[in-house]
C-alpha cells in the first residue's frame, strides 16, 4: 500500500493532478456553463436568441461601445503619463529608481475597493463633482502602475550600448529616442496596454462608485443581468466580452509573445 | 606639417570616475590613414580612452582634436568618427539594410543614394545577399560584419574599433584580422583599435600603443614595442620573456643571474640596478659543452606546436624559460648561451617603495592612510613632513585582509627568475611593490604589514 503510494508519488506528471483538476473545475467547466447558458433559453432549450438581443437591444450596446471608449481613454492616458515615467525612472541610479518603483506599487497592496472607496471620500471632501470625470480617474489611478511597471522593466533593459551606436551614427537625443528607444520598448507598452485595457472594459465598482451608479459600464450590465436572474442573457454577454477580449490578445500576440519573453507581465 | 597629417591629437588627457583616477595626462596622435592599437591588459584604461574620443565621456581634463577641430566636449552625434562595438551593437528592430542605412538616413540622403552606398559596403564585407536578413538569425561573424559596414557606410575620418573580434573563437578572429587589415588598406581611414591581444596588435598596427595603469607605457612600431620595450611591463605584456634583475657593471658589460653578460647597452651609471629582458627564443640551448656561457638543469619540456618550451634552472638558481626547436629532455644537464645583441636592459622604474609621510609622534610615521610603528620617527618633530621608504622585500603579504595593517589587492606579477615582483593596490589607489618567493595569483585580496624597522624615513 505504502510502496504504490510512492510510487505514485514518484513520478512527476502525477503532481500536475491537483493543478489539472483546479483547471478543470474553475476554468473549463465555467466556460462550458457560460457557452451552455448563452445558447439556452431559461427552459434549456437551444437559442440563439440571447445573442441577438445583444445586438437589437440598443441599450447593451450602447454600454458596450460606451465601456470600450472608457477603456481606450483609460489606456491612452495611462501610457501618456505611465511612458515619461517610466522613462524618467529608467535613466535614474538603479537603487533610487527601485524605491519609486516600489512607491508606484504600493498602492497595488491595498485592496481596490478600498482604495476607490477613498477616492470618492477625497472628490467629497475637495466638493468635486462625482461622475465620468472622477470616473476616468479612478480608472487611471488604479491602473496607471499596470502601465509603468512593464514598460519601466524593458526601458531599464535596453543595451546602452544600443543608445551610444545610435548617437555614434549622428542621432541626436530626440532622433535616440525616436530610432532606438521608443521602438524598442514596443513590447513593453503592448504589455502595458494588455494589463490595463482588458481589465478596464469589465470592472464594474469603480464605476458605481465613482459615479454614483450613474454611468454603466458593460460589467455594470453583466453583474446585473447575473444579479436579477437573466443567467442566460448575462452568459451571452460575458461570452461576447470573452471573445472580444480574446481578440484583442490575439492581435497582441506577436508583441506579447515578446513581452512574456522579456519577462515583462507582472 | 604635423598639423595637416594628424588626424586626431590627445593632449595631456585625465579623467577619473570618483576618485579613482582611470587616465593620467595621456599624449597621443594619430596620423591620416594610420592604423593604431591602444594594447593593456583589462581596467588599464584602454576602453575609456576609446570613449573620451568617441564622445560617449566627457573628459575631465586635456584636450581631444578630431580633423584639426578641437571636440573635447562635443557630444558623439558632431563628431566625425564611428565606432564598431564590442558586442557589435546592432539594433534588433532593424534588419540588416536598416542597420547599415541608419546613419544615412539620419543624414536625409536620397534614397537611390543610401541604396548604392549600404550595397557598396554590404560587398567590401562580404554579406551582399544579407540585406532582408534579420540581425538576430546572423552568426557572431556576419554580425561583426555588419556592424563595421555600418559604421565604414558614413565614411568616418576614424574607425575606432573595440575589442571587435573578443567574441569569436580563435579561426574566426585570425580570419577577420586578415579582412579587417585589408578593408583598412582599401578604405584608406585611419583605424584605432582597442585590445588586449598582444599578437592581434602585433599583426594589425602600424603603431601600438602599450598601456597599463591608466598610463602610456610605450608608443611604438610592433618590432619596436618587441625589441625594444621600454620597461619590464611592456616586456612581460608583449610576448613571453626573462626578466631579470640586474646590475650595470660598467658600458656594454651587465651582471644578472649571478653571471656576468656582455650586451651592447651603455650609458648607464657603473653599477646601477637595471630590468635584464632576454626572449626565451634568444637563448641556445645546446648538449653541455665548452661554448655554454652556463647551464643548467631542464625542469620541464613541453611541445608547442612549432617549438617546444623548457624551464631550465641555472646552477646559479635562476629560472629561464627557452624555446627551441629540438627538445632536451627533463633533468638533462645543458649549456646556455646569449649573444650580446639579444639582452636588453632597461632602466628600473623604481628601486623601493617610497611613500610622502607625516611624523606622528616619536615612535609613530603615518603614510597610505595609516599609522606604522617607526624607531626612526625619533629623529623628527610631531608633524614633519617626510619621505618614507621600504624595499621590496621587506613587506609581509597575508591570506588573510584581516591579518597586517593594510588591505590590498594583487593586480600583476612578474617573474623575475628566482623571485616574484607583485604589483599590490592599497584601499583602491595607491601602489606598493613586493618582492616575494611565494605563489599568489592576480586579483588576490590580501592583508599587507611592514615590520618597524623596516621603515626608513628621511626629510622630504
Amino acid at each position: 500500500m505504502q510502496n504504490k503510494m510512492l510510487s505514485f508519488l514518484g513520478r512527476r506528471r502525477n503532481w500536475t493532478i491537483p493543478y489539472a483538476l483546479f483547471l478543470a473545475f474553475f476554468v473549463l467547466v465555467p466556460m462550458t456553463l457560460i457557452v451552455y447558458y448563452a445558447f439556452t433559453n431559461p427552459e434549456g432549450k437551444f437559442t440563439i436568441a440571447n445573442i441577438q438581443k445583444f445586438w437589437i437591444h440598443p441599450e447593451a450596446m450602447n454600454t458596450f461601445i460606451y465601456s470600450v471608449v472608457v477603456a481606450l481613454i483609460t489606456t491612452a492616458l495611462c501610457i501618456l503619463i505611465g511612458y515619461p515615467a517610466a522613462y524618467i525612472l529608467s535613466k535614474m541610479e538603479a537603487r533610487k529608481a527601485k524605491l519609486i518603483v516600489i512607491l508606484f506599487i504600493l498602492p497595488m497592496w491595498i485592496n481596490f475597493l478600498i482604495r476607490t472607496l477613498a477616492t470618492v471620500a477625497l472628490f467629497d471632501f475637495f466638493r468635486i463633482p462625482l461622475g465620468e470625470g472622477a470616473l476616468i480617474f479612478g480608472m487611471v489611478y488604479n491602473f496607471l502602475p499596470f502601465m509603468i511597471y512593464p514598460i519601466y522593466n524593458i526601458l531599464q533593459k535596453t543595451d546602452p550600448n544600443l543608445i551610444e551606436a545610435a548617437q555614434d551614427l549622428g542621432a541626436n537625443p530626440v532622433q535616440v529616442f525616436l530610432k532606438t528607444e521608443l521602438p524598442l520598448s514596443i513590447p513593453g507598452i503592448i504589455s502595458g496596454i494588455l494589463m490595463v485595457f482588458m481589465p478596464v472594459i469589465s470592472t464594474f465598482a469603480i464605476a458605481e462608485l465613482l459615479t454614483i451608479n450613474n454611468i454603466k459600464l458593460f460589467g455594470t450590465t453583466l453583474q446585473e443581468n447575473i444579479y436579477n436572474g437573466t443567467w442566460n442573457y448575462g452568459a451571452a454577454l460575458s461570452l461576447i466580452m470573452l471573445l472580444l477580449i480574446g481578440l484583442t490578445a490575439l492581435m497582441n500576440r506577436d508583441g506579447n509573445s515578446k513581452a512574456a519573453e522579456e519577462g515583462n507581465l507582472i | 606639417m604635423q598639423q595637416t597629417t594628424d588626424i586626431i591629437t590627445v593632449e595631456h588627457l585625465s579623467h577619473s570616475f570618483g576618485d579613482k583616477a582611470v587616465l593620467q595626462d595621456i599624449n597621443l596622435s594619430i596620423k591620416k590613414g594610420e592604423f593604431v592599437t591602444i594594447l593593456g591588459p583589462s581596467g588599464c584604461g584602454k576602453t575609456t580612452l576609446m570613449r573620451l574620443i568617441g564622445g560617449f565621456l566627457k573628459a575631465k581634463e586635456g584636450k581631444i582634436t578630431i580633423a584639426r577641430q578641437e571636440m573635447t566636449q562635443v557630444p558623439p552625434h558632431l563628431r566625425p568618427v564611428n565606432t564598431v562595438f564590442q558586442r557589435y551593437a546592432l539594433f534588433p528592430h532593424l534588419n540588416v539594410f536598416e542597420n547599415i542605412a541608419f546613419g544615412l538616413k539620419l543624414k536625409k540622403l536620397p534614397k537611390e543614394v543610401i541604396q548604392k552606398k549600404v550595397k557598396k559596403v554590404l560587398k567590401i564585407v562580404t554579406m551582399m545577399d544579407y540585406e532582408k536578413r534579420d540581425v538576430d538569425s546572423l552568426s557572431g561573424g556576419q554580425q561583426q560584419r555588419v556592424a563595421i559596414a555600418r559604421a565604414i557606410v558614413n565614411e568616418p575620418e576614424v574607425l575606432l574599433l573595440d575589442e571587435p573580434l573578443a567574441a569569436l573563437d580563435l579561426k574566426m578572429r585570425k580570419d577577420m584580422q586578415m579582412e579587417i587589415k585589408a578593408m583598412h588598406k582599401k578604405l584608406g581611414i585611419s583605424f584605432l583599435y582597442v585590445t588586449h591581444d598582444q599578437e592581434e596588435a602585433l599583426t594589425l598596427s602600424d603603431r601600438i600603443v602599450v598601456m597599463s595603469d591608466g598610463k602610456i607605457q610605450q608608443i611604438g612600431s610592433p618590432t619596436e614595442i618587441y625589441n625594444e620595450p621600454a620597461n619590464s611591463f611592456v616586456a612581460d605584456f608583449i610576448g613571453e620573456s626573462n626578466i631579470l634583475n640586474g646590475v650595470m657593471l660598467e658600458d656594454e658589460l651587465v651582471e644578472c643571474a649571478g653571471l656576468q653578460f656582455e650586451c651592447v647597452d651603455k650609458g648607464f651609471e657603473s653599477n646601477e640596478q637595471v630590468d635584464v629582458v632576454i626572449r626565451p627564443e634568444d637563448i641556445y640551448i645546446f648538449d653541455m659543452s665548452d661554448a655554454a656561457q652556463f647551464s643548467g638543469v631542464v625542469t620541464s619540456s613541453i611541445f608547442k606546436g612549432v617549438h617546444y618550451e623548457m624551464m631550465v634552472t641555472t646552477h646559479e638558481g635562476y629560472e629561464f624559460m627557452i624555446q627551441d626547436y629540438h627538445c632536451f629532455d627533463v633533468g638533462k644537464t645543458v649549456g646556455l648561451k646569449v649573444k650580446p645583441f639579444d639582452i636588453h636592459v632597461m632602466k628600473k622604474e623604481r628601486l623601493c617603495n617610497t611613500f610622502d609621510g607625516t611624523i606622528v609622534d616619536k615612535s609613530h610615521v603615518k603614510f597610505l592612510d595609516n599609522v606604522f610603528e617607526c624607531p626612526e620617527s625619533a629623529n623628527f618633530t610631531a608633524n614633519t613632513e617626510v619621505k618614507v621608504s621600504v624595499a621590496f622585500d621587506e613587506v609581509t603579504l597575508f591570506d588573510s585582509e584581516d591579518e597586517g595593517e593594510l588591505k590590498g589587492v594583487i593586480r600583476l606579477i612578474l617573474y623575475k627568475g628566482n623571485h616574484y615582483h607583485l604589483t599590490v593596490v592599497v584601499e583602491g589607489t595607491d601602489h606598493i611593490f613586493v618582492d616575494t618567493n611565494d605563489i599568489w595569483d592576480d586579483g588576490d585580496r590580501i592583508g599587507i604589514s611592514i615590520a618597524p624597522k623596516c621603515i626608513h624615513v628621511e626629510p622630504a
